[in-house]
């Protein structure tokens, strides 16, 4: 537990993902863009959905839909990009909505449930309990690291 | 001997610097003498010049700035406190330093002259010692006190004289002075981070540039247009300026090479001869800087494993001195470095030994190598033929190394022998990795970019041209181009994608190494300056791109990593079969491997092979019992292969016809296969068994028993029906 509460994050930028809400600490966020033209990367891994031109810095974005298993979003929804640092990089994350940068003081960071699926659990520092809902707080490292992207799941042929 | 000025002129630049420095960290001292990061300062500034002193041979500056280091080392290590009487032997010591720089500034040497060394020398030692004495012992002052102060007044008065010394090596130089300080003065060290931040700036400067040029295109403007064209102008410029404050000359990698070979000839019993060509050749510092090793390397290797010793040098009839020499030039915007040695050169037999009882290799698989595969096995880890291990080479870490520190900077590496001749090894690497002229294609609406460097030609291909140049072997496409046979990769493959059935085809004839192959793309843009940009470590180990670019539109695109893609097309054992056929020794025979009567194997002579055809059976007419179509203006005769050889022939009317068309004495024979296998090189072993009307017998091509066509039987077969 020592270690956990240590690694605690204070304020985490919230976001959607398929119904799910999501943290990841502010201090590795750089900035939060809506829409951007991507450039395709052909036989890349299926979640690095493309490139993005960031004032003049090449940006590897990576659908955190096909990332953590969830199905495709659907074809009206444009993702929004939250753009991380990660080992030295800056990498965009696609997710569905944005929500607000929270304090997380009050709260508790508690173990991630084992029976989450590996590919969601695999991402996660922990989780958060709010009233009313459950935060994912994820680590923005394994978060972009594609390797271990799962196969399309069920029902996204 | 230039060389050695070149260094020089370097340590003397250096060391002014360092001992400017030098001066305000001794005032800074005294005013806070504990200050354990001045004193780390100092001892690295007089450690670095002692090194370069030694290194350089020149023996009293050394002698000198290592009693300094002595004393600096105590201090920095806090066993003694600094004094104003150690402060002022050290600000003298400095002194001398500058006036044996000054000494050797203007004659080469810092032997002679009126500098005095000596007494600083005894004084920095008796500072030392009695201290020493006092921290080892610990006792009272009354021991040291006596020589300290002692210390104190010899001093003073060194440091006069040392004074006037310094003051009438000055005089004599007073009239050269300028002249001789202009290489001091006339150069400024630069940070290198921010030297890089220009560059990228600029970078981002050309693609503005680029867009604005775009779009200032279809303006009617003519204030804002000649304003883009000088934009344009200026930025060129700019770039190309400060591209060159980041390039440096080659010479500064070799100008250490002629002590490594001195030192490598004496530790190993050779007699070499140091031939440099090309110093001027200049790249860019950090691709300079990632050289070094790979090239110390390679004239080690050189040194160690090519050439032989005198002995057996003079046994073999070749002068007992061996000769290595460096090579730098331009070439095609890369920058080629040649070590070459006239020594005993690579055996493929024996590397092939070694590899296979090192488990790097099979016996089978190296039985189907060529001599040049045999020879790159060298730079596969964990290889080394060394069998003693010295230290100058033999622990097969080594070669693997070297080509992995230059395939990292862009670079290759390449090794060529002749035994007993000697060993050339290529290294190719390009001038800089910030901005490189590219082509633009396009491929299903989106934008590649393919380096310059790869690029040899364009060819366009429609219609009739089309058909006659490009043939389909066992699957894989090739162009004729000019008598020689070039594989062809489709780009939309590459990525994945489908390769369309067009009219006309546009080739982007690309080389990496010796490699060349025809990449098929769907349209040409232009060329442009692009600036390569690093990809996210998701598409690092892909090896189909090189990097990315941002074009004047601001979009992302790729840029393909042509020796990337030729490995992963496998197009690498098509071309070096093709090149083989250029000059296939006589035993062996070029064979295109065929299936007929589902799944027997036959072989046929290539140089028969007139082409190959697919024609649907609707079109096959019949002219009595022989099958025949209507193919350029006549007629061909059709020859089942199957019933040729008395092998079972399946009737499958839906398959078009895999035809290989002869032509014999302006006569042409179709005959129908199944399929073609494969094109292979293979020395002919034939055996009676299977010989039979139609077969000549029977040989084990690829590992597998093959009916060698006896090609006329089977056309007169065809003449008979006819």
């Amino acid at each position: 537990m020592t270690s956990l509460t240590q690694t605690r994050p204070a304020q985490l930028c919230t976001f959607w993902l398929d119904g799910l809400f999501f943290g990841v600490d502010v201090a590795h966020v750089q900035e939060v863009l809506r829409y951007q033209e991507m450039t395709t990367v052909p036989r890349a891994p299926r979640a690095v959905r493309g490139l993005i031109n960031l004032r003049g810095q090449i940006v590897t974005a990576v659908d955190l839909r096909c990332r953590l298993g969830l199905p495709d979003r659907s074809a009206e929804l444009w993702p929004m990009n939250v753009i991380v640092r990660s080992r030295g990089e800056v990498q965009s994350l696609l997710v569905d909505d944005i929500g607000d940068v929270m304090d997380t003081n009050d709260y508790l960071l508690e173990p991630v449930p084992p029976h989450l699926p590996g590919a969601i659990r695999d991402a996660l520092v922990g989780v958060m309990s709010l009233p009313g809902t459950i935060l994912l707080v994820l680590d923005p490292d394994r978060a972009v690291d594609c390797s271990t992207a799962p196969e399309p799941v069920g029902g996204t042929p | 001997m230039d060389d050695d000025a070149e260094i020089i002129a370097e340590f003397l630049v250096e060391s002014h610097e360092n001992l400017d420095q030098l001066d305000r960290d001794l005032v800074e001292l005294e005013q806070q003498p504990g200050s354990r990061e001045l004193l780390s300062s100092v001892f690295r500034t007089i450690h670095t010049i002692k090194g370069t002193s030694g290194f350089l041979a020149f023996n009293r500056l050394e002698e000198l700035t290592h009693a300094g280091e002595n004393l600096l080392s105590r201090l920095r290590d806090g066993e003694l406190q600094l004094t104003e009487g150690l402060a002022g032997v050290l600000l003298e010591m400095v002194d001398v330093v500058r006036a044996l720089l000054g000494l050797i500034e203007q004659s080469g040497t810092d032997a002679g002259g009126e500098v005095e060394v000596d007494p600083v020398v005894a004084r920095l030692r008796t500072a030392l010692s009695p201290m020493v004495e006092e921290a080892s012992r610990g006792t009272s002052a009354d021991v040291s006190k006596p020589a300290d102060r002692d210390g104190f007044e010899t001093l003073a008065g060194a440091r006069s004289s040392t004074n006037g010394a310094e003051a009438s090596s000055t005089n004599d130089a007073v009239e050269e002075q300028t002249d001789r300080r202009s290489a001091v003065d006339s150069s400024v060290r630069v940070d290198i981070d921010l030297l890089d931040s220009l560059v990228q700036q600029v970078g981002e400067l050309v693609l503005t540039r680029n867009q604005i040029l775009q779009k200032s295109d279809n303006v009617e403007d003519v204030e804002l247009l000649r304003a883009a064209q000088r934009l344009d102008l200026v930025a060129s410029e700019l770039q190309e300026s400060v591209m060159k404050t980041r390039m440096q000359p080659i010479g500064q990698v070799w100008a250490k090479m002629p002590r490594i070979v001195r030192d490598l000839a004496h530790q190993l019993g050779r007699e070499v001869d140091l031939h440099m060509e090309g110093h001027e050749t200049e790249l860019d510092r950090s691709l300079l800087e990632a050289l070094r090793d790979p090239l110390t390397h390679l004239v080690r290797n050189a040194m160690d494993h090519g050439i032989e010793r005198p002995g057996d040098r003079a046994a073999k009839g070749k002068p007992a001195k061996g000769v290595l020499s460096l090579r730098a030039f331009h070439e095609s915007g890369q920058v080629v470095i040649e070590i070459a040695d006239d020594g005993a050169g690579i055996d493929p037999a024996r590397i092939g030994e070694v590899a296979v009882q090192r488990g790097l290799v099979s016996r089978d698989q190296l039985s189907r190598m060529d001599a040049r595969e045999v020879i790159a096995l060298i730079f596969q880890p964990g290889f080394s033929t060394a069998d003693e291990v010295t230290n100058v080479s033999g622990r097969g870490v080594g070669m693997d190394v070297v080509r992995t520190n230059i395939e990292r900077i862009g670079g290759t590496v390449d090794m060529s022998s002749q035994p007993g001749r000697g060993t050339t090894c290529r290294v190719r690497i390009p001038l800089t990795l910030a901005i490189i002229p590219a082509l633009v294609v396009e491929e299903a609406g989106d934008r590649y970019a393919i380096p310059q460097a790869n690029l040899v030609e364009l060819v366009r291909l429609e219609g009739e041209e089309l058909r006659r140049s490009v043939e389909v072997l066992a699957g894989a496409p090739v162009l004729r181009l000019r008598g020689h046979l070039l594989p062809l990769v489709s780009l939309a493959e590459v990525l994945g994608g489908e390769r369309g059935d067009a009219d006309e085809i546009t080739v982007v004839v690309v080389a990496s190494d010796d490699l060349r192959f025809g990449l098929c793309v769907g349209q040409v843009h232009d060329t442009q300056e692009i600036v390569v940009k690093p990809i996210g470590r998701q598409l690092k180990g892909m090896s189909t791109y090189a990097g990315a670019t941002i074009m004047g539109d601001g979009k992302v695109s790729l840029i393909l990593d042509i020796g990337g893609i030729a490995q992963t097309e496998a197009v690498a054992s098509v071309v070096e079969q093709a090149v083989e056929t250029r000059h296939t020794s006589a035993d062996e025979t070029a064979l295109l491997v065929l299936e007929v009567s589902g799944g027997r194997r036959a072989a046929l002579p290539l140089h028969e092979v007139a082409r190959l055809e697919e024609f649907s059976a609707e079109i096959i007419e019949r002219t009595g019992s022989t099958e025949v179509v209507q193919y350029r203006d006549g007629i061909l005769p059709l020859v089942r292969l199957a019933d040729a050889i008395g092998l079972p022939s399946p009737a499958r009317p839906e398959v078009p016809l895999s035809v290989v068309v002869h032509e014999d004495g302006g006569r042409m024979v179709g005959i129908v296969i199944d399929k073609v296998l494969d094109v292979v090189e293979t020395e002919l072993a034939l055996s009676d068994v299977g010989r039979r009307q139609g077969v000549l017998g029977s040989a084990v091509v690829q590992d597998r028993v093959t009916d060698l066509v006896d090609l006329d039987a089977v056309v007169r077969l065809a003449g008979a029906a006819v």
